[in-house]
């Protein structure tokens, strides 16, 4: 017997109690990003409660105290490329899934800009959707980002700068597929919405 | 005599060709730094819609399934000790 209390042989129930919580937590955040990478709603679930699974499985090896959303979203990002490199005839039928969701409204009471913005996203290359998606959206630092999509930081700064001027060219212009609204409608809705959420604020 | 050749041979007086160069590219005959608080206003107000977009999956309820696949899991290694 030894009185180190660095000799722990096996987690204990309350590690795991704390690991849970946190884990549940950040459920709402995975089916998000999830959402982001799949497009169609149930892919997306099935990709987030993967991950969910995969972390939970390897509880083990997260240090408690350091960043488990990014850990979290690390795993996500993995497994769905993981699945992709897998079966690139079924991530062909994803990606024509996704592309119908993207095109596709939702909700019919959506404000029309936010299913352009969607559109507009989906005409971005994938390394720059998702560095966007990261930062712009994720609230995760560069750095952060860097680490889930296991590249360099300078990378990814420059992967957001090249996405959000192109999103911006795209809903300028209005080049992505739209339904009879004219060029700019969409950023002069977003424009519009910004401002209504920035009085409110 | 050489005067005037030069004259003929040079091209039109540099701020005038800037001018009419802007006035052909950009419709907009605001000052560039005007030009660029409104890209940036732009890129704001794309960053706030982006936020928005994303915030309101996080914001549904998250099924059921999620907390009962971790239930399940849960009580597996609560049985292997």
């Amino acid at each position: 017997m030894s009185d180190t209390p660095a000799a722990r042989p096996s987690r204990s129930g309350s590690d795991d109690e704390g690991f849970k919580r946190e884990l549940v937590q950040l459920i709402p955040h995975l089916r998000a990003f999830a959402r982001t990478l799949c497009g169609d709603p149930a892919a997306a679930d099935d990709l987030a409660q993967d991950a969910m699974m995969k972390a939970w499985d390897a509880r083990a090896s997260f240090q408690m105290g350091t960043n488990m959303k990014a850990w979290t979203f690390m795993i996500l990002r993995n497994q769905f490329y993981s699945e992709k490199r897998r079966s690139w005839r079924q991530s062909q039928l994803d990606q024509e899934a996704a592309e119908r969701t993207l095109v596709a409204v939702d909700d019919p009471e959506a404000p029309v800009a936010l299913d352009e913005l969607r559109q507009g996203l989906a005409m971005l290359p994938p390394e720059q959707r998702e560095a966007l998606i990261l930062v712009g959206a994720g609230g995760f630092a560069y750095e952060e980002a860097a680490e889930i999509c296991a590249c360099a930081v300078g990378t990814v700064k420059s992967r957001v700068s090249r996405a959000r001027r192109a999103l911006h060219g795209i809903l300028e212009s209005g080049s992505y597929d739209r339904d009879g609204a004219s060029a700019g409608d969409a950023m002069r809705a977003i424009l519009a919405d910004a401002e209504r959420l920035s009085t409110v604020r | 005599m050489g005067d005037e050749d030069s004259t003929r041979g040079r091209p039109p007086r540099k701020r005038h060709a800037d001018s009419m160069i802007e006035n052909m590219s950009s419709p907009d005959p605001r000052k560039p730094s005007a030009a660029l608080d409104e890209a940036r206003l732009r890129q704001q107000a794309i960053g706030v819609r982006l936020r928005q977009m994303f915030d309101e999956v996080v914001n549904e309820d998250v099924p059921d399934e999620f907390l009962e696949i971790l239930r399940r899991a849960d009580g597996k290694t609560a049985e292997n000790g």
